[in-house]
């Protein structure tokens, strides 16, 4: 009996002494990314903001594959609607650009949740294989309806401009908006995994029958994942146009989604800095192997997952994590 | 009335192509119940080298001997080193790791070879055979026929064989078939063998129509996805069956309906993939597949 009140004690000690440090190290990295902008060079500025770009777009498809256990191969689609609908919006009716968001957001939604229907029905491979093909017909589509996409040749936009009170470049102003969308993103995304909704989401991931059993309803949850997911990742092209300025058929191929998906793989299913390890990943990697050769990025990424698979499912979050463990704590 | 007959004709010849292809994801997928997304990633690696066995002098056929004996040693290694470790995991890792290939194959063959377009030689004599005013190309004709051979060097393999047999074992049930003795780890690395040399047929056949190049087959393989999904994924009858039908179904719609065109036909087989998957699940010939929960 007095062993275990004894002992009760210090566990909570130490769960909430981990939690503290969690949000400590959180601070600490927000910290050091409001700073980051203005000690780097505009090119670095934009990187990073790319990096975000993509970790939003990793954290729907996070939601998707890690958390729900459903493959996309065609997430590039999603993040490709969100990118032509803001162009759209701003260049054909010219919407003033934080319009787009919410927007862009929406379309893919409801996108996401057309798609979530038939794909209720199929489930592990032929659902890849649909969501492929989306991906592959999706650029054609894009260049045939030329007087709204404007086709194969794209279309150009004015970037946003920093207002006059902030005092930011245009390069650090559109980092901070990334930024504030990145972390609003982190946290919807933190909280829908902590609601009930997360832990259907895993149980539908983990065992379809047993979920089932519980009391989950299959069918909605799938496709509440996939609408969500998609909302992410249109979010996510909706600020890719406004830091590129430009959309072309050419930019969202079936190479994007497979990127995506690369990078996801290799950042983490189902961790939440699996995302901004994934962005950081799918950024860097090929900008600094393409000096070797134009197919070293293709070369590493594909060996990376392999890799990864079979010796970290978790990928380098979790690789991460377990090296956080091993580091021995002063008591 | 001609002109439709034509465009059935080039229908089935792009079919064919399909075809081969489809079978060979069928062949991998009947084994192993994996679908192989570096499919055709592989055959577009066997065409390369296929390309430089020629461009090192080498006559044509034999340069296509040695690249489908190199391809079947490919794929039964492949299966060895990269499948293996994941056999019997869930669908979602297998996925990723073909996927993984795929990225691995493509950008390799753009590392040795360069994403340059090559030129492949055509096999087939140029020139087209006439009659009642329509003209059969006899590289139609060619890729009807090799497609035609190699189903009927399956079928004869499948069904009057030792091994063939064993194949159909394992296919058919993996633990009994380990009962009465057969090696079910070989037998699997012979079907991913088997499936990359078909494979690398239909790589030969695409690459004197479409151009040599790293990216080639990334648009047959969709095509293909569709065909063996009409077809049924465990039926290589039907993989052949469900080949012909799209091409045929992806000419004429290009043909005809205007809205379609040239440039939509892609979506074509993601119609039909995803109305066989609504409707008919297990496809036209495919059986349904039996669960228990």
């Amino acid at each position: 009996m007095s062993t275990t009140k004894v002992q009760a004690k210090p566990v909570a000690v130490e769960r909430r002494r981990r939690f503290d440090r969690r949000w400590a190290g959180l601070a600490l990295l927000l910290a050091a990314a409001i700073y980051a902008p203005f000690q780097l060079v505009p090119f670095h500025v934009f990187q990073l903001t790319m990096v975000l770009v993509y970790a939003v777009a990793l954290l729907g498809l996070n939601l998707l594959v890690g958390h729900a256990g459903q493959i996309s191969l065609g997430h590039g689609a999603f993040f490709a609607v969100g990118a032509y609908a803001a162009a759209v919006l701003m260049d054909r009716w010219a919407l003033p650009y934080p319009l787009t968001l919410p927007l862009a957001a929406a379309v893919a939604f409801v996108l996401g949740l057309a798609l979530g229907v038939p794909a209720m029905r199929l489930r592990g491979l032929y659902l890849a294989l649909v969501t492929l093909a989306i991906a592959i017909f999706l650029v054609p589509l894009l260049k045939r309806f030329e007087e709204l996409t404007g086709g194969s040749m794209g279309l150009t936009l004015a970037k946003p401009q920093p207002p006059a009170w902030s005092g930011l470049a245009e390069d650090q102003w559109l980092y901070f908006l990334t930024l504030a969308i990145a972390v609003a993103s982190f946290l919807l995304a933190a909280s829908l995994l902590r609601s009930r909704v997360g832990r259907a989401l895993h149980a539908v991931r983990d065992n379809e029958t047993a979920a089932e059993v519980m009391g989950v309803r299959l069918s909605f949850y799938k496709t509440l994942a996939f609408a969500w997911s998609a909302m992410f990742a249109g979010a996510a092209g909706c600020v890719y146009t406004w830091v590129i300025g430009f959309v072309s058929p050419d930019s969202f191929t079936v190479n994007l989604s497979i990127t995506l998906l690369a990078g996801l793989v290799v950042g983490g299913l189902g961790s939440l800095s699996g995302p901004v390890l994934g962005g950081l990943f799918v950024m860097f990697v090929p900008s600094i192997s393409q000096d070797v050769n134009d197919a070293a990025p293709g070369v590493i990424f594909g060996l990376l997952i392999i890799a990864v698979m079979y010796v970290a499912p978790t990928g380098l979050a979790g690789l991460a994590g377990r090296l956080i463990k091993k580091i021995p704590r002063k008591e | 009335m001609a002109g439709f007959v034509q465009q059935v004709v080039e229908g089935l010849g792009a079919g064919a192509i399909y075809a081969s292809l489809a079978l060979a994801l069928v062949l991998i997928y009947q084994f192993t119940g994996i679908v192989n997304f570096a499919q055709g990633e592989l055959a577009m690696f066997s065409t390369y080298i296929a390309w430089q066995c020629v461009a090192a002098g080498m006559p044509f056929w034999l340069a296509l001997v040695v690249t489908l004996a190199v391809s079947f040693a490919g794929g039964m290694l492949i299966e060895r080193v990269i499948i293996r470790p994941v056999e019997g995991a869930p669908e979602l890792t297998i996925v990723i790791v073909t996927v993984g290939l795929f990225i691995f194959v493509n950008a390799a063959a753009g590392w040795i070879w360069t994403f340059l377009i090559k030129d492949f030689p055509n096999p087939f004599p140029g020139g087209a055979l006439e009659a009642a005013g329509i003209s059969v190309s006899f590289s139609t004709l060619g890729v009807l026929g090799v497609v035609a051979l190699v189903m009927g060097l399956l079928y004869v393999l499948f069904q009057y064989t030792r091994i063939g047999l064993g194949m159909r074992a394992v296919a058919t049930n993996p633990a009994s078939a380990r009962l009465v003795g057969i090696r079910v780890g070989r037998t699997l690395a012979l079907g991913w063998g088997l499936a990359a040399t078909v494979g690398a047929v239909s790589g030969v056949l695409v690459a004197p129509l479409l151009f040599l190049e790293p990216n080639m087959m990334g648009g047959v393989l969709i095509y293909a996805f569709a065909a063996a999904t009409l077809g049924g994924f465990d039926s290589p009858l039907g993989a052949v069956t469900g080949g012909l039908i799209v091409g045929v179904a992806e000419t004429l719609a290009g043909a005809y309906v205007g809205f379609i065109g040239s440039d939509l036909k892609v979506g074509v087989p993601l119609v039909i993939i995803l109305g066989v998957l609504l409707l008919r699940p297990q496809g036209l010939f495919g059986r349904a597949a039996v669960e228990r929960a």
